[in-house]
């Protein structure tokens, strides 16, 4: 019969057509495949397929230009100038949640290279779409339309604004308690993106309650969990006295003291800098962090590290110890010194050098007897090493010079005399003089 | 210049003779100003006495009030801005909480080693036994002992005595599904000819057959498997529509996202109640039907049943078109 094989023809056709669509999605997913793709013009190909009226196919085509995309930005400014994007945007409105979740992610894989292509993905009106996803029953697809959003916003300060008026902010607390790890995961790494550029931004998360929220997950035991919700924290305190201010009567001490123990090197980096954003604004903020014992957590935390995750904890010693003598005191007692005088001889880094250098600075700068603290430790002698190998940079040379101009004469000199190393005493009163 | 000298010369001498002449009136002249020299002399003592004093009164206030504030210095500083004691104190409270806090953290990081090991030391547990579950077939028998009950050992492996305790696997059953409910249909699927139960074993083929004149087979099994005809009563139960309620009143609640009452986000840190419409809050609700018309009184009441408002359907409506007589039919 007739009609059997007209519909042969289309079954086949469909066949042929699905079967395409799968490979090239597979085949999307080595990196050397790739180029050969993007050369046979897989592009236009895919885009005629976005419209097909088999909905597996369509899934199938989503996730494919996502997976191209994702590679790297060429592609992914090969799909927006094929004029994609707004029939994703369109279709994603009514589809089903699998192709919701596979246009959720082109929309991300093109929106991570840089920021024109996120100002693209929101002139074509994105946001309101990922935004309505955010509502949706399925948490698979709210966690890509969060990521898509997470990566929008991660740019610059105008996107982070157009994706808050979009309105994603109170629904990204939402996704904060919903059940699923992975979700809470994502919302809080967007939070956290949309919160460190300005501290208006920050001001809207808060304003939204995320921070109860936030401070309550830090006990969830997932290490990539704590991990993003100690950042959100961070970027949120950083700005300002008053948003440090909410962050800590959120109740996070002495509970983020216990993160600083963790086995995760990310969460203990991330703590010691969340410390280190609230300490650092006041003596206030700084008190009451000494107060809580946080002097010696972090002291510890620097002890059992290695490396960059130091960093965070050695600025912040430096900190506390800037804003008056009696914090510096506390610093002092607290053991701190002779562990910053270990990462000061021990770090390769110039970095971290020179941060250690500024922190015995500020801790010895006040008196004489910070000064003799300080020189007690033998740390003076190293000083003096680093800033004369030819080898340390700049900017540790300048460094430690600030460093050791800051101590008045008065300080230094008794004791240098008093100091185990006489033969740098000649030299030293020199570089003073 | 000699008229100059000569003048000067002849002043002087013309002031002494004036002077001579003059004397009596010079004598009470000088009178006159020494008075009045002693007079300003004692009025500019007087004053010069009262500088003196003045300033040394002010040296003595000066005095005094620089060991008042000396005191009152000395007393500020070591109170309010640098009060040694309360440092010390400070300090020494800052050492314990930093002592306390390093312990603390030390525990729990034990805690979480602890743990750590445990729920390792479990999964290992588990994995060995499911490896003896499915290696029961190792066990030794009494004639050939098995791989871990080596006859040159005194005794034999623990893993022998694991795989004795182990309780061998069973071949994976098909899972049958559960139905909940039984519902009038599922009687209704049992019934078709497609259940006709078949026997596990087939017959053999040269069986005789069997004598006799028999009906047509498909006959037979329309009479027997004949599909239920369920009465109006049964087919359609009483209270369809409270059941057809309930099932909408599910399928929306399945759409819900939460089952909290709404809150508003901007102040959701606030604590705040959702706070309902007036309509919602008031007493005084729409009257309800029955109450339009009835009056009630629960004390008259003899039983605590409601009429019912629906009745089973007649038995006569369900033998209709079943029944061999023509009777009633249209012609």
């Amino acid at each position: 019969m007739s009609q059997r094989q007209v519909l042969q023809v289309f079954e086949q056709y469909q066949k042929a057509r699905t079967q395409f669509v799968q490979m090239v999605a597979e085949l999307a997913t080595r990196p050397q495949n790739i180029e050969t793709l993007q050369n046979a013009g897989v592009m236009s190909l895919l885009r005629t397929l976005l419209l097909d009226v088999v909905p597996t196919i369509q899934q199938t085509a989503a996730l494919a230009l996502g997976r191209l995309a994702n590679y790297n930005d060429d592609l992914a400014e090969a799909v927006v100038k094929c004029d994609i994007l707004p029939q994703l945007v369109y279709s994603l409105a009514e589809q089903n949640r699998f192709y919701k979740k596979a246009a959720a992610f082109v929309l991300r894989a093109v929106g991570k290279h840089s920021p024109q292509l996120a100002q693209a993905i929101v002139d074509c009106g994105a946001l309101d779409t990922l935004v309505i996803c955010l509502e949706d029953f399925d948490p698979g697809v709210k966690e890509a339309a969060a990521w898509a959003l997470r990566y929008i916003a991660r740019h610059n300060a105008e996107l982070s604004q157009a994706v808050v008026d979009a309105g994603a902010v109170p629904l990204l607390v939402l996704c904060i308690q919903e059940p699923e790890i992975a979700l809470k995961r994502i919302a809080a790494s967007a939070l956290s993106d949309i919160a460190k550029h300005s501290p208006e931004l920050a001001q809207t998360v808060v304003d939204a309650g995320a921070v109860a929220h936030l401070a309550q997950m830090i006990l969830n035991p997932d290490a990539k969990l704590k991990h993003q919700i100690l950042s959100a924290l961070s970027q949120v305190s950083k700005h300002s006295v008053d948003l440090a201010e909410m962050v800590v009567e959120a109740e996070i001490f002495p509970v983020v003291l216990t993160c600083l123990k963790d086995k995760d090197e990310y969460v203990k980096k991330n703590a010691s800098t969340l410390i280190r954003e609230i300490a650092k604004h006041t003596p206030e903020l700084s008190q009451l962090v000494v107060n809580a014992g946080g002097v010696a957590a972090v002291i510890d935390c620097i002890g059992s590290c290695k490396g960059n995750t130091r960093l965070p904890g050695i600025m912040m010693l430096g900190y506390v110890a800037a804003h008056s003598e009696n914090l510096a005191m506390a610093v002092i007692i607290s053991k701190g010194v002779p562990q910053l005088s270990v990462c000061l001889s021990e770090e390769p880094e110039d970095h971290i050098k020179a941060a250690a250098a500024w922190a015995l600075g500020q801790i010895g700068r006040h008196t004489p007897e910070h000064a003799r603290a300080v020189a007690v430790t033998n740390a003076l002698p190293v000083l003096l090493s680093l800033y004369m190998s030819t080898e340390s940079s700049e900017d540790l040379q300048v460094k430690f010079a600030a460093y050791l101009c800051l101590k008045p004469q008065k300080y230094l000199l008794p004791n240098l005399e008093n100091g185990n190393s006489k033969s740098i005493y000649p030299w030293g009163c020199n570089e003073i003089n | 210049m000699a008229t100059l000298a000569r003048l000067q010369a002849r002043s002087s001498t013309v002031g002494n003779q004036y002077y001579f002449r003059n004397r009596h009136l010079n004598r009470i002249v000088t009178v006159i100003q020494k008075w009045w020299r002693s007079f300003l002399g004692r009025k500019q003592y007087q004053l010069t006495v009262q500088v003196a004093y003045y300033t040394m009164m002010m040296n003595l206030y000066n005095a005094m009030a620089v060991r008042i504030q000396r005191r009152w210095r000395g007393y500020r500083v070591r109170k309010y801005l640098f009060n040694y004691y309360y440092l010390k104190e400070y300090l020494k409270v800052v050492s314990e909480t930093n002592d306390a806090i390093r312990k603390a953290l030390e525990e729990f990081a034990e805690m979480k080693e602890r743990e750590e090991k445990k729920a390792n030391h479990e999964r290992e547990e588990k994995k060995r036994d499911y490896q003896a579950r499915k290696m029961h077939y190792l066990l030794s028998t009494k004639q050939i002992p098995g791989i871990y009950n080596s006859p040159f050992r005194k005794e034999p492996d623990p893993r022998e005595l694991q795989l004795q305790k182990a309780k061998p696997l069973t071949h994976r059953r098909p899972k049958v599904k559960q139905k909940d409910s039984t519902s009038l249909t599922d009687w209704l699927a049992c019934t078709s000819t497609r259940s006709f139960p078949r026997s596990e074993i087939l017959p053999p083929i040269n069986r005789k057959q069997c004598q006799g004149p028999f009906r047509d087979i498909t006959e037979v099994l329309e009479q027997r498997y004949k599909p239920l005809e369920p009465t109006l009563r049964v087919a359609e139960p009483i209270d369809e529509l409270k059941l057809a309620r309930e099932e909408l009143r599910r399928e929306e609640w399945l759409r819900n996202v939460n089952d909290n009452m709404f809150l508003p986000f901007s102040s959701y840190h606030k604590n705040e109640k959702y706070i309902p419409s007036m309509h919602l809050s008031s007493k005084y609700a729409p009257i309800s039907y029955k109450e339009q018309f009835r009056s009630e009184n629960p004390k008259k009441w003899i039983c605590d049943k409601d009429f019912q408002t629906v009745l089973p359907s007649f038995e006569l409506f369900s033998k209709y078109g079943k029944l061999y007589s023509k009777a009633g039919q249209i012609v």
